[in-house]
């Protein structure tokens, strides 16, 4: 039986996080992110998980990456100056293939900026923040509910692909309270064991290794350094270097489309929205209000790695506004994927774009 | 079994350079962990950034090398998930003190059960011998070409005023003391801390008047005093001797701990 409750977006998240049957949570307070941690602190406890509240950010990636190599399903949750601190263990993550969860609810930045306010100014920083070259996934949530959904789609995500995934959302859906069903049971694909007998580190068709869990005899030794398919350090040589990492980027770049989640609203417009997090609940409201005008939607569920396909969902289309609270950043991706005219309709300090500033940018297209 | 039987020959040769001192320390390490009697699969080493982190990558379990100076807090996620895991951290003055010194206060704070093992060589060996927080005044490195200037930290101090249960230091010269602390350190419930001085010829000896390895293990051997000689002249009023290294078991203590086998 379908639970209905009434709950915070954070609240949401952690729910989502323990139904995925996630049971170790290693963090760092900080607005606005930190009821997560909180719900965390009181539920882990009660299911045999742990909740460890670590010195800094830094430290707090760090034993969600050892926590994961034990088997267990583990996350984070943090904001703009903890997400700056992890970065070079996230590039640790993304290099051994650790599949963890981290949760960024955004505010405003640069530096400390506005620790209570709503913003969307990382959304390049978790694709590219860290050195080299990789790939990553990021889901972003529009609702409660999603807060919910996506948690757990962001496990089930990062253990078939062994990548960190990111939970993009921003202060105004992670604070927001509203309705929530939550089913009784949910979806769940297991992280694959590495076949004993396998090297390590060697991939298959699907370019995902199997994972030799720690404490089950397979003996792995494992390495942020450049390594071979045994996971031994291997740092001069070009083509083993260039082998991994082009590896590390197609497993997940490759998958782009199958993975790929998305809603579309009035396929046949001219005038097209594409949003993600809290813009998605004002270009709502528009449609809502005006709904003879056939307003075009694209609202991305899943934004890392970008699918260019869902773009050809609005065949018809003349223009991609794409309101978000920073100062353009994934308009500029979409404008790599597309001819049609991309308009950022960027919005800094917190508030949401209202109805009539999306309406009056829309006219001028109509 | 033996201790050879922990290492994987197919790594070999290994990269550290002639007369370096942190083979000895592994060595001690790994028959302190045979003595345990512990089985390769339930054994996990961990070590962060440094010639002393490549340690796990020539032992024959499950080992993460992580990023420079974070080893603790990766090795704190590994044991409160998984109690039943016996966790090693390798880890060395400049990766420990420096970079890594607030979570190695906090592991200790936590007392979370692991032990560790610090090559101090007092310099960064890896990149070519700058300056660490163990350097003495005075000392020459590629940082401090003028002799460094800076008080220099006491690990084992550290350790013990952050409330770790298991303290102890020793030399690449004291091998049989050495295998002892770390055996020890791994019986102990709780954080075990073992600092190792080593020689590190390349980079710290030929720059500081060890021309010969044996020069400074030499002077580990001569300057090396035994804690209760230590407390025995504080207690008498009188000073220690220049440039002493006090050696034995600091702590041995019974604290709560963090991460133990339930």
């Amino acid at each position: 039986m379908t639970r209905i409750d009434f709950m915070q977006g954070n609240t949401a998240c952690a729910e989502g996080a323990l139904a995925a049957g996630c049971r170790f949570f290693g963090g760092y307070p900080i607005t606005p992110s930190t009821e997560v941690a909180e719900h965390m602190a009181v539920k882990l406890p009660k299911l045999g998980g742990v909740f460890i509240q670590m010195e800094d950010e830094i430290a707090g990636i760090a034993s969600v990456i050892g926590a994961s190599w034990t088997g267990v399903r583990s996350m984070t949750a943090t904001s703009g100056p903890g997400f700056s601190l992890m970065m070079e263990n996230l590039g640790f993550a993304v290099m051994t293939e650790t599949p963890c969860v981290v949760v960024n609810i955004q505010r405003g930045g640069p530096s400390t900026g506005q620790p209570t306010m709503s913003a969307q100014g990382d959304m390049l920083q978790c694709r590219f923040g860290s050195h080299g070259d990789y790939s990553i996934i990021a889901l972003s949530p529009a609702s409660v509910q999603e807060m919910y959904e996506l948690t757990i789609r962001a496990f089930n995500l990062a253990d078939r692909f062994r990548v960190p995934v990111f939970l993009m959302a921003d202060e105004i859906i992670g604070h927001m309270r509203e309705r929530i069903e939550i089913p009784d049971s949910v979806p769940r694909e297991e992280r694959r064991l590495l076949d004993k007998g396998t090297l390590p580190f060697h991939a298959g068709s699907d370019l995902v290794p199997g994972f030799p869990q720690f404490g089950k005899g397979y003996g792995v030794h494992v390495t942020g350094l450049t390594h071979d398919e045994r996971g031994y350090p291997c740092t001069t040589s070009p083509s083993v270097h260039e082998e991994l990492v082009k590896r590390l980027v197609a497993k997940v770049e490759s998958a782009r489309d199958e993975i790929a989640d998305y809603r579309v609203t009035n396929p046949a417009a001219e005038v097209v929205f594409i949003t993600y997090g809290s813009p998605a609940r004002t270009v709502e409201q528009l449609i809502h209000d005006h709904p003879e005008a056939k307003i075009g939607h694209l609202r991305l569920r899943l934004v890392w790695p970008f699918c260019e396909k869902a773009l050809g969902e609005f065949p018809d289309a003349r223009v991609f506004l794409v309101p978000e609270q920073n100062l353009g950043q994934m308009a500029r991706e979409i404008e790599r994927h597309t001819s049609v005219p991309v308009v950022p309709l960027p919005k800094l300090g917190g508030a949401l774009h209202t109805p009539g500033e999306l309406e009056k940018a829309m006219e001028i297209w109509r | 079994m033996t201790y050879t039987e922990w290492l994987r020959e197919d790594r070999l040769p290994h990269i550290y350079c002639a007369g370096c001192g942190n083979g000895t320390v592994i060595n001690c390490t790994l028959n302190a962990v045979d003595q345990m009697g512990w089985k390769k699969e339930e054994t996990v080493f961990v070590s962060g950034i440094g010639c002393s982190s490549r340690a796990p990558g020539y032992i024959m379990t499950d080992s993460l090398h992580t990023t420079h100076g974070r080893a603790l807090a990766f090795a704190t996620g590994i044991k409160m998930a998984s109690p039943d895991l016996n966790v090693v951290v390798f880890t060395g003055d400049g990766d420990l003190a420096a970079i890594g010194g607030n979570h190695f206060i906090h592991a200790c704070r936590r007392n979370i059960d692991l032990t560790v093992v610090c090559m101090n060589n007092q310099i960064y060996g890896m990149t070519g011998g700058q300056g660490s927080p163990t350097t003495p005044m005075g000392a020459l490195s590629t940082t401090t070409p003028y002799g460094s200037r800076e008080p220099t930290f006491d690990l084992c101090e550290l350790a013990s005023a952050a409330g770790a249960n298991f303290v102890s230091r020793w030399t690449s010269y004291h091998v049989k003391e050495l295998t002892r602390a770390i055996h020890n350190g791994l019986k102990t419930s709780g954080f075990s801390f073992i600092e190792a001085a080593v020689q590190c010829p390349t980079n710290y000896g030929r720059r500081n008047k060890f021309r010969q390895v044996m020069d400074q293990i030499e002077y580990f051997k001569t300057h090396a005093v035994l804690q209760q000689k230590a407390d025995r002249l504080r207690e008498e009023g009188k000073p220690l001797p220049e440039n002493s290294i006090v050696v034995g078991e600091f702590v041995h203590r019974n604290r709560p701990a963090m991460g133990v086998k339930r």
